[in-house]
């Protein structure tokens, strides 16, 4: 993928979020002193007047929020996953979610690639928490086409959304005049038979490249493009599990209470005969590190997809 | 202020004690103490200081106010249906399943509640949000929002009224009902909180202090609220837990507890007696 374009999705909501503010008068952004690093600062630039810091106060933040909402604006409130998922859930599931208020939680730093910073800001349960709420849309994009979908969807969506997005540079992998998005639909990437790879963030890009690499050794992967945890495109999960019989997901989040667990109830209680195997962080904390080195140490790499593909082969149909 | 608008709003301030009673009694649990030391409050918020209308209550103009100390929402009922916005029989279906009227306040199921609270410390948030996007839209109306005294101890609380400061929400005024107790007890043996008038003061706030039973004391400040520019405002009052009722006054355990029918008759007959004497007059 050497001449590949790659893009951090978070730079990709920043940019998005400006497009959105020429668009939109009721647009407003709120962050909480990480504009630089979650690309709010893309819009507070063009939009200084739209654009409010509320300090390093999270849970303050996202009432605020909720407030602004109530009034008609359309607020995109923005920290890291760790703060605006963890440190904010009780703001986020009383003052958004329990009255539906139309905030839009745009989540930065997702995930183990947040690399360096270590295991405190290395959220990988914001969609397990965001999930348990009422109301609440749980998405994640692959890459930057996507993102910029994914915000004007957002914007468009009556109610409480939230978005995650990553730090590292992410190939593009859409091709954006052939592109739409959808709330709540998956998108089949590539068509296959053997195993179903059902993956989101920057596991999808992985997950292509684990089919490639199993093209050649004759195994037909179908690539499943997840953006949307909830609501989850339950269709295309039983499909997949109809026609491959065989599902792995992959996803930059604990094994528990992400997409993982998410398909796996859906085809558990359909009654249709599948194996899943779920590919994420196992239960434990992350460390410091580079970003791509943690990712293939935590197994989130197209080697480990390959790698589970292959144990799921093993497994006979019946 | 006239005598006869004092005597109004006196009447307007029992007949929402009577609903707090009615409906607690109703829903033998609830939250009295905290509904009647700020029933004048409630009753010169609703019946004199708000701009708000219960035949257009979603008027994207009126005021707001946002009951912070969610938990004393039998107050807040028992206003906003005398000022018309539901009618009065409901009440006695608080906390009822199928009743709009849950324990804590919903926007989305009260005529006039402009938004959900309950998680302590969060109400005050949402208010600076709304305060800043009436600010933001070119709005004049104001946004008042109630907390308790024990709902500061909240970390969130300081957090909003930096906020406020910081976006010179001047179209903003927190009020702070301090009663001097929480459920575990007095507030100063729970977790004292200092001087809350010189803490919000260093917040940044123009602060007025007075006595929460007094309808001139509240028209002052409110008239001082109106004028501030520039700067948030917050009154603290000095209240009653339990006021009007004297077997509830300064009584910690009716905090959050409902009367049974030998309490209830005589909390009703204090008050009949207390608003047949302000009819008499």
């Amino acid at each position: 993928m050497a001449d590949v374009k790659k893009i951090a999705t978070r730079e990709s909501y920043g940019n998005a979020l400006k497009e959105l503010g020429a668009a939109h008068e009721d647009v407003i952004v709120f962050d909480a002193d990480l504009s630089n690093a979650t690309k709010t600062n893309t819009f507070q630039k063009a939009y200084p007047d739209r654009h409010f810091n509320c300090g390093i106060a999270e849970g303050n933040m996202m009432a605020v929020a909720a407030g602004a909402a109530s009034m008609g604006l359309v607020p995109f409130a923005s920290s890291f996953a760790m703060f605006a998922a963890g440190r904010a859930f009780e703001q986020v599931r009383n003052s958004i979610g329990y009255p539906h208020l139309n905030v839009k939680i745009g989540a930065t730093h997702g995930g183990i690639s947040v690399g360096e910073d270590g295991a405190s800001h290395q959220c990988c349960e914001d969609f397990a928490l965001m999930r348990s709420i009422p109301g609440m849309v749980v998405m994640s994009p692959a890459d930057d086409v996507e993102t910029r979908a994914m915000v004007k969807a957002a914007y468009e969506h009556e109610g409480p959304v939230y978005m995650r997005f990553g730090r590292s540079a992410v190939p593009v992998i859409h091709d954006e005049a052939n592109y739409s998005f959808e709330i709540g639909k998956g998108e089949v990437l590539r068509d296959g038979a053997d195993v179903a790879v059902i993956a989101n963030g920057l596991l999808v890009a992985e997950a292509l490249e684990a089919a490639d690499t199993l093209a050649e050794q004759g195994i037909s992967v179908r690539v499943i493009n997840m953006a949307t945890i909830k609501p989850l495109d339950e269709e295309l999960v039983l499909k997949a599990a109809k026609e491959c019989g065989k599902i792995v997901t992959a996803e930059e989040h604990s094994v528990i209470g992400g997409l993982g667990e998410a398909v796996c109830a859906a085809v558990a209680e359909s009654g249709v005969p599948c194996k899943v195997k779920r590919i994420g962080v196992n239960d434990e904390f992350g460390h410091s590190g580079p970003a791509a080195a943690l990712l293939k140490q935590f197994g989130l790499s197209a080697e480990h997809i390959a790698e589970t593909v292959k144990y799921l082969m093993a497994f006979s149909a019946d | 202020m006239t005598n006869e608008e004092k005597k109004q709003l006196q009447i307007a301030a029992c007949k929402v004690r009577m609903g707090v009673i009615e409906s607690v009694y109703a829903a033998k649990a609830g939250h009295p103490g905290g509904s009647l030391s700020a029933a004048d409050m409630f009753a010169y918020l609703y019946f004199k200081e708000l701009n708000i209308d219960p035949a257009d209550p979603k008027n994207p103009d009126r005021d707001r106010f946002v009951l912070s100390k969610g938990h004393t929402a039998p107050g807040l009922y028992a206003a906003l249906t005398n000022r018309g916005f539901f009618p009065v029989e409901d009440l006695k279906t608080l906390r009822q399943i199928g009743s709009y009227l849950q324990g804590h306040p919903n926007m989305n199921t009260v005529p006039g509640v402009d938004m959900s609270t309950g998680s302590l410390g969060q109400g005050i948030s949402a208010a600076c949000g709304m305060a800043l996007a009436a600010k933001h839209m070119g709005k004049t109306c104001r946004v008042y929002t109630l907390l308790g005294d024990g709902e500061i101890e909240e970390g969130e609380v300081w957090e909003a009224l930096m906020f406020a400061h910081h976006y010179k929400l001047d179209n903003l005024c927190v009020i702070i009902d301090n009663n001097g107790l929480q459920i575990d007890g007095p507030t100063k043996v729970v977790m004292d909180s200092g001087s809350i008038p010189d803490k919000l003061a260093a917040f940044g706030f123009e602060v007025a202090e007075i006595d929460g039973h007094s309808f001139d004391q509240m028209e002052a400040a409110f008239a001082r609220a109106r004028e501030t520019k520039g700067l948030p405002f917050a009154i603290v009052m000095h209240t009653t837990k339990g006021k009007g009722v004297s077997y509830m006054e300064n009584q910690v355990g009716w905090h959050g507890k409902a009367p049974n029918d030998g309490e209830y008759e005589q909390a009703m007959g204090e008050l009949r007696a207390q608003l047949a004497g302000l009819e008499a007059e």
